[in-house]
């Protein structure tokens, strides 16, 4: 009887454990995660500048929000930078995977130099960007010295302009990575559907466009994600080349959400800009994660 | 008593000075001072309360002109850790002296006499509610033109003492294929020529009303959009690489003589001194051309933070250091910047320093020393970033003179 | 679970493989240039740099830059370098890494091999924890590290670096997991083995290749940020980039371009070193794992 307990007990621990171990990262993830967010969407509803401050103020700090120029250009800025970092780095990630998936002398090496821009911050590259932006100094200075005299390269100093360069930079630090993933992908894909079709007389471009590429589906999906969440948090990119300029012509919302709320002490337009984001990722990721989820049941 | 507890206090202090630990008998402290000048000049301090027996925490947090060293404020005053002494800047200390976060400095103040010394208008930012709160290090005036004397000599350039005759001397320039003015494009930049033209253009009084009171009729007045006239006269008469470039490379070029006249504060002087130029024959410093009565002035200080309740014997060490004239003198000779106290000699000081403990002197006793709207003197952070927005945009061509003077009185509205 | 491999039933010309190895060099070269912009640099005298000539190969090469960088470059009031800065991150990264590693592995194994109701769900908030802007959470992280006594330390920077790199690494296990066969573990359960035996003796032994993943990405995020770095370390326990950040962002006076490099380098080293020799794993890893999510 006593023996009997003794293993009901355990089998009900069995039960609890994995919960138990997981309860710690949740609890975590509901403090510090969603415990904040819910803060911060409080702090936008009231006249927090400075430091936290809980006098209500309702819709206020929105309604001032939408009256910033200063915010529509950095929304409109991060259509732009999205969209083309996104799709440029998935271009060049998916073509350089597949060229290296040719059985490349080199791999071996080619491969790190093509990752390693992931290990290194803005902080330590900054400087080294902005040099070769600079027509003074930078691409369009050597070019010169090299004999090519009228070739132009001020990008990094035209306001019309000068968010493409922040998407050159950010398509080289995160383009190797996204290789790497469809890389992994493509050395996923059995190679026996691809020799039948080969029998078939398909041509390697019929190979890629009709039975390779649909299999990378979820290195789409995954590159998407991290790609989108990179675009959405990107920051230091921005301060360390072009701090938002010239003028605020490279402005995004996360450099706007921080100068509005640290720089400009307007935290409660800050919080309102940071509301906005969340809802926008949210928009983005909740039926991404719905639909991928739900497939695995 | 007092004397006891002073004496055993620095014995305790004696004591921690050899460990590295921050604690009790140590000050910490937060700043941005990381380049070698002025981290050398801030050494000076440092030592001075070492021979005291109060060790020095050193906490630097460099970038974006102290922004960077704001944020980690606000995050080391929520987490209730507060460092004992931090640098600070115009409406910054008072917004923390409003929190409360500010220490009571005024038993040192009234010990050593800091009202009788410090201008009025350096006081507004160092006392809140009649309370020394913070402890000022120098006065920056940023109304200041620098010139390279042989490009001006070469092209027969005298010094301009008006808007006229600057404008022909920057023509004179162009037309001799020098880039007239060195100038950085970074919204601050921006910002501290517009505040030297509005000057010059709104006179004090004007001056006065569209920065420190924000009226909204000045804002908005013909007078502002004169102001934004002249500033397309300065952004036609830079060069195309301006955008982005660092202050410090803008005067490279001046002192190379690739530009005549770069318009910045009085921190521009170190650079000249680096590249071993002599003031008066290699290169001038005056005025900026319609405001040689007026001084635009920002101020470093240090915050200091209550410690809980009392202030603490190293803080007020730290304080009457600070405000010592040995250091005032010792620091802002290596800084650029002059005294924030009136009493001390200028034996130390070179033509450049002279002149700017003279015209502050002069300006704080006739009633022209205004505080800086581009260094944050005038108006809080949330307007003076307001005012930068619509400066910048418009130096970069995206506003015309009329639409930026409708986005600044809209703007300043909004921030304010 | 197949084998990383260069073997791909395609075939290419001659032609084209010339072409395809002449653009896998100029990318080469692009995604090198920063690199060599900062090394070429970093071992020349000032002068030279200021005098133009940025891709230009060194005429005097000097290593003095790097000394100057590692040991008595002007950080704060004292000339002291990068280098006490470099073992503060290292404090810092290292248990960091180890810990949140070890929670997403544990999170991964649960939510594969131990599911109960709604543990999709609590999955999906997890993944969407990774896309909080950073910038928001610093005043009432501040707060709640005040509130535990552990503002200003080693441990409370840790612990923030833990609770965001957990969605990451859960996301990167679960994935990994999600493919391993469940009837070893069913069969094992069987056999009375418990829920942290089945995970010792059966799940880790494989997962190399996941935990390479997980920890280069940590690794990499957690040496290279800023701004909790900056925020919430005491004047002892400042990490390397902030003392980057002060050595190349110092306003006045003469910009030491060659020592900034240098000390650029310095700073990236670790994360370099962690790419490159953990590097070839980093692929299979990714096979085997998140790309199936």
């Amino acid at each position: 009887m006593a023996h009997s307990a003794d293993a009901d007990f355990k089998t009900r621990l069995q039960a609890w454990i994995p919960k138990l171990v997981l309860s710690p990262s949740v609890a975590m993830m509901l403090v510090f995660v969603y415990g904040f967010i819910l803060f911060s969407v409080y702090l936008s509803f009231t006249d927090s500048r400075l430091l936290p401050s809980y006098g209500w103020v309702g819709f206020e700090n929105y309604s001032k929000l939408w009256r910033l120029s200063h915010w529509e250009i950095s929304l409109k800025n991060m259509g732009i930078f999205a969209a083309l970092y996104i799709s440029i780095c998935t271009a060049i990630g998916l073509g350089l995977a597949i060229f290296l998936d040719q059985k490349i002398r080199g791999e071996g090496l080619l491969r790190p130099i093509y990752l390693y821009p992931m290990a290194l911050s803005f902080i330590v590259t900054g400087t080294a960007w902005k040099w070769f932006l600079d027509p003074g100094i930078g691409l369009e200075n050597v070019m010169h010295t090299w004999g090519w005299e009228s070739f132009r390269f001020n990008w990094i100093k035209d306001r019309d302009f000068a968010i493409y360069t922040v998407v050159i930079a950010a398509v080289w630090q995160t383009s190797g990575f996204v290789m790497a993933m469809f890389l992994a992908g493509l050395r996923g894909i059995d190679n026996e559907i691809l020799k039948a079709a080969q029998m078939d007389g398909a041509s390697n471009w019929n190979l890629y466009r009709r039975i390779i590429i649909p299999q990378l589906r979820p290195a789409f999906l995954s590159a998407f994600v991290i790609l989108s969440h990179l675009a959405i948090k990107t920051f230091d990119l921005v301060i360390a080349l072009t701090g938002g300029g010239p003028g605020r012509a490279t402005e995004l919302p996360a450099t706007f959400m921080y100068s509005y709320t640290f720089s400009r002490n307007q935290m409660g337009i800050g919080a309102a800009s940071a509301t906005i984001m969340l809802m926008t990722i949210a928009a983005i990721m909740i039926p991404y994660l719905y639909s991928e989820l739900r497939e695995k049941r | 008593m007092r004397a006891i507890l002073k004496t055993k206090a620095a014995v305790v202090g004696a004591l921690m000075a050899s460990t590295t630990m921050a604690s009790a008998g140590d000050v910490e402290v937060l700043h941005w001072w990381t380049s070698g000048g002025e981290a050398a000049a801030l050494n000076v301090l440092k030592q001075d309360l070492e021979g005291q027996g109060i060790g020095w925490t050193d906490m630097p947090v460099a970038g974006g002109g102290g922004e960077q060293a704001m944020t980690v404020l606000r995050a080391r005053v929520t987490a209730g850790n507060a460092p004992t002494a931090v640098q600070g800047l115009g409406f910054d200390i008072l917004d923390w002296g409003n929190q409360g976060a500010l220490a009571d400095l005024n038993e040192v103040a009234a010990k050593e006499g800091w009202d009788e010394v410090v201008p009025d208008a350096l006081k507004a930012f160092a006392k809140v509610d009649g309370k020394w709160v913070s402890a000022p290090v120098n006065v920056h005036s940023t109304n200041w033109v620098w010139a390279n004397k042989a490009v001006l000599d070469a092209n027969g350039i005298g010094v301009p003492t008006n808007w006229e005759e600057f404008t022909a001397a920057l023509d004179t320039l162009k037309a001799a294929g020098i880039t007239p003015i060195a100038h950085g494009g970074q919204a601050w930049q921006e910002a501290t020529v517009f505040d030297a033209i509005a000057m010059s253009v709104l006179g004090p009084d004007g001056y006065k009303a569209a920065f420190i009171d924000l009226d909204e009729g000045t804002l908005g007045s013909d007078a502002m959009k004169e102001a934004f006239d002249r500033m397309a006269v300065i952004r036609a008469n830079v060069d195309d690489n301006f955008s982005g470039r660092d202050w410090n490379l803008a005067t490279a070029m001046v002192i190379n003589g690739e530009a005549g006249f770069q318009m910045m504060g009085d921190w521009a002087k170190g650079e000249f001194l680096n590249a071993g130029k002599v003031p008066g024959e290699d290169f001038l410093c005056f005025r900026f051309p319609g405001t040689t009565e007026q001084v635009t002035f920002n101020a470093d200080q240090f915050m200091m933070f209550d410690q809980g309740g009392s202030v603490s014997t190293e803080q007020a060490a730290l304080a009457s250091a600070i405000l010592s004239p040995s250091f005032q003198s010792a620091f802002n000779v290596v800084k650029g910047s002059v005294p924030a106290r009136t009493d001390v000699s200028d034996a130390d000081f070179d033509a450049c320093g002279k002149q700017g403990m003279k015209d502050l002197a002069a300006a704080a006793a006739s009633g022209n020393l205004f505080g800086s709207m581009a260094h944050g003197h005038a108006a809080p952070a949330s307007v003076k970033n307001a005012i930068y927005d619509v400066v910048t945009a418009h130096f970069n061509g995206e506003y015309d003179s009329q639409t930026a003077v409708e986005e600044l009185v809209d703007a300043v509205s909004i921030a304010k | 679970m197949s084998v990383a491999s260069q073997d791909t039933a395609i075939r290419t010309g001659r032609v084209t493989r010339k072409l395809i190895y002449l653009v896998l060099v100029l990318f080469a070269l692009f995604y090198m240039l920063p690199l060599y912009v900062m090394l070429v640099n970093s071992v020349k005298p000032l002068s030279e740099i200021t005098g133009g000539g940025m891709m230009n190969l060194p005429q005097a090469f000097t290593l003095e830059p790097w000394a100057k960088a590692w040991s008595s470059a002007q950080i704060g009031v004292e000339p002291t370098g990068l280098a006490p800065y470099f073992w503060n991150s290292i404090k810092m990264v290292v248990p960091a890494v180890a810990v949140s590693t070890v929670l997403g592995a544990l999170n991964g194994y649960v939510l594969t091999k131990w599911r109960f109701k709604y543990d999709t769900i609590l999955f999906g908030l997890m993944l969407f924890a990774c896309f909080i802007p950073f910038q928001i959470v610093l005043i009432p992280m501040a707060r709640m590290l005040g509130l535990m006594g552990l503002a200003g330390t080693t441990w409370g920077l840790a612990l923030v670096h833990v609770v965001y790199g957990i969605g990451f690494t859960t996301l990167y296990f679960r994935n990994y997991y999600a493919v391993f066969p469940t009837e070893l573990i069913r069969a094992a359960q069987i056999d009375g083995a418990g829920f942290f035996q089945i995970f010792w003796r059966i799940l880790l032994p494989s997962s190399g290749p996941i935990a390479v993943v997980s920890v280069i990405w940590q690794f990499t995020n957690i040496w290279n940020d800023f701004l909790f770095g900056a925020s919430f370390a005491g004047a002892d326990s400042q990490p390397m980039t902030v003392a980057l950040n002060n050595l190349v962002q110092a306003s006045h006076g003469v910009k030491e371009y060659n020592v900034h490099f240098a000390g650029a380098i310095l700073a990236a080293m670790p994360t370099l070193l962690v790419y490159i020799v953990a590097g070839r794993y980093f692929v299979r890893g990714l096979m085997a794992g998140s790309v199936k999510g």
